[in-house]
């Protein structure tokens, strides 16, 4: 009789167990898609980014050649794609650059010095910012910004209007909002016993500002700065519409240059696959997960905490 | 140190406080300008645009052509990738919230989430070509394009709702449990209509952001022009219904790309002009969604 009722009883607690435990297996579903999809994403990209390399032999190191000119009727044909390379990094680099102050003078305001009626205009106002399309901006670019540059500064070298400089301009609009947010963040972190401590001997407030909550909060600056660049680097549509798209070695910030994002954006759609020239914007694609991949790294290097998405 | 070195210092220390204190509000003023600039300035453009036969016509339709089409496109693509992300994505929240330890499994899952959310949405886009595209065999179609905004908006909202739910006062989960409440029902009738309000929120910025993406869209959704949709037409099988994922569908932010490289029309400026008023509009409402839905629920929530 025991050695049958035994078996009983484990076997219910074993169901017991089981429907404890489903909920948790349904809920890991959720999260386990997310790296199923990242995975697809990279296997593929990756496949069909060393497609230049693998099936059409192009030497790897051809692809950090100052000379892009992929089109098969006008021999001799070169992949290099440092003017691509450079240009993103150019460009994402002069975006920060206008961004930054303005983003943590921002985010200071909001937290040290506004008023709470300015906040709740700051706030909202940052909400609709980031939720503007690129396109949106991108298409304000091309009627506003590039006609002004042209018209108005020419004698400056802006001849054209397209130029590194209207892209950097356009992107620090568009990251403005995501430093500003993550180093409000930071900025509140910022102990208040710190902040009176300092306010108590005496100083004043831009005295604080400068001495206690920067320094402190530096760490979470230097990574909304991070994020913010990682954003630059990515966008697509909004630079390629005011950048002027010219494959050169950026050297003037009045001239027309390009970027990986770019050069996809305009040639995929004029290239047949299998063909070396539509392969090469695979390799571009590859070579900005590769980017995405160092940010991340960064990122988690800098803040030894997760990343905010 | 002299008195008056002393007093000339404290001077030189409060005008530069005063100055930050004007720097910092001249920043504020600048931007709020610049958004406010923006916005006026599409208001004014899309005067005489912006009418009902623009927002509902189709391209042909009038002379200025009607973005109706797109506009549906739009939301239709919104609504297919809701369908996607909002199960797992909340799922996927809970999961990370609730039942995640600290391990390797998580730390796969999270490293998944951040890269995916810095991968650019043309990398995105590309393999959405590859795979949703070509893989399948379903061609440019809004479902195709659905799935690749899936690919970067599920481990955000993932996130959104692990964030919710982790604001969650413990006490309130502590004491389900303390009366012997499973996990399971806790999360369910306790933790979940808490974290309503924050998940609803961040769903719907979220949304605001699917609906104005482009750039993932234009390999995967296509850049084909709308035929006349006819609305009556529910075979999903059809490609040429409004209502089948596995037609190709142009989106309002795709389009305002599309008039800028290859508009034909003379009046490319103006409907530019017009659908980017629209879209701005979109963003608006969502917004003033978000935080009206979310004051709502958070009065009932605290009512019940």
């Amino acid at each position: 009789v025991a050695a049958i009722t035994a078996p009983a009883t484990l076997k219910r607690q074993s169901t017991t167990t089981e429907r404890i435990d489903l909920p948790r297996r349904i809920t890991f579903l959720g999260a386990g898609l997310v790296v199923v999809l990242i995975g697809l994403l990279l296997a593929y990209i990756t496949w069909n980014g060393l497609q230049l390399f693998t099936k059409s032999g192009v030497p790897f190191l051809d692809v950090f050649y100052p000379t892009w000119d992929p089109d098969p009727t006008s021999p001799p044909v070169s992949y290099g794609m440092l003017p691509f390379i450079l240009g993103t990094l150019g460009v994402m680099l002069v975006a920060a650059i206008i961004a930054t102050p303005l983003s943590v003078g921002l985010a200071l305001f909001m937290a040290e010095v506004a008023p709470r009626w300015a906040r709740s205009v700051t706030q909202p106002a940052m909400e609709v910012f980031v939720g503007i399309p690129s396109v949106v901006y991108g298409w304000l670019g091309i009627t506003i910004l590039v006609p002004f540059l042209r018209e108005n500064f020419a004698w400056a070298g802006f001849t054209l209007g397209f130029s590194w400089f209207a892209g950097s301009l356009v992107l620090s609009i568009m990251i403005l909002p995501t430093i500003t947010a993550i180093s409000y963040d930071a900025i509140l972190a910022v102990p208040g016993d710190m902040k009176q401590a300092s306010l108590a001997l005496g100083t004043t407030r831009w005295q604080m500002i400068r001495h206690v909550l920067i320094p402190t909060a530096a760490g979470g600056i230097a990574t909304a700065v991070v994020l913010g660049m990682m954003r630059a680097a990515g966008e697509a549509l909004a630079v390629q519409m005011v950048i002027g798209n010219r494959p050169v070695i950026p050297t003037a910030l009045t001239k027309p240059v390009t970027t990986l994002t770019s050069q996809i954006t305009l040639d995929m759609g004029n290239t047949v696959q299998g063909e070396p020239w539509n392969e090469a914007l695979w390799t571009m694609g590859l070579i900005l997960l590769f980017i995405a991949l160092i940010f991340v790294m960064t990122v988690r290097r800098m803040s030894r905490r997760r990343l905010p998405l | 140190v002299t008195a008056g070195g002393m007093s000339r210092k404290a001077g030189r220390i409060r005008t530069a406080d005063r100055a930050a204190t004007i720097t910092l509000w001249a920043i504020a003023i600048l931007v709020i300008t610049v958004l406010l600039a923006i916005i006026a300035h599409f208001v004014v453009a899309s005067i005489g645009v912006v009418s009902l036969s623009f927002i509902t016509g189709s391209p042909e339709e009038t002379e200025l052509g009607g973005i109706g089409p797109f506009i549906w496109n739009s939301l239709y693509i919104l609504g297919l990738t809701l369908i996607f992300t909002v199960p797992f994505g909340i799922l996927g929240g809970i999961y990370m919230a609730e039942y995640a330890g600290e391990g390797r499994v998580t730390d796969i899952i999270r490293f998944c989430q951040e890269l995916t959310s810095a991968v650019p949405s043309i990398v995105v886009g590309l393999f959405g070509l590859a795979f949703f595209v070509g893989v399948t065999g379903w061609g440019f179609s809004a479902l195709a394009g659905a799935l690749a905004l899936t690919v970067f908006n599920l481990p955000l909202l993932s996130r959104l709702t692990e964030q919710a739910i982790r604001a969650v006062p413990a006490d309130e989960r502590a004491a389900s449990l303390a009366m012997g409440v499973s996990k399971w029902q806790t999360i369910r009738h306790v933790v979940l209509p808490l974290a309503l309000p924050g998940i609803v929120t961040g769903l719907i910025l979220t949304s605001g952001r699917i609906f104005g993406e482009a750039a993932a869209l234009i390999f995967t959704a296509g850049l084909a022009t709308p035929p006349n949709y006819d609305f009556a037409n529910f075979n999903l099988a059809d490609p040429a219904s409004p209502w089948s994922p596995l037609r190709p569908a142009t989106t309002l932010s795709v389009y305002i790309w599309k008039l800028n490289s290859e508009g034909l029309s003379p009046y490319v400026r103006q409907i530019a002009d017009g659908s980017a008023m629209v879209l701005v509009t979109m963003v608006l409402i969502f917004n003033v969604a978000a935080r009206f839905i979310s004051r709502s629920l958070q009065r009932r929530m605290a009512g019940s």
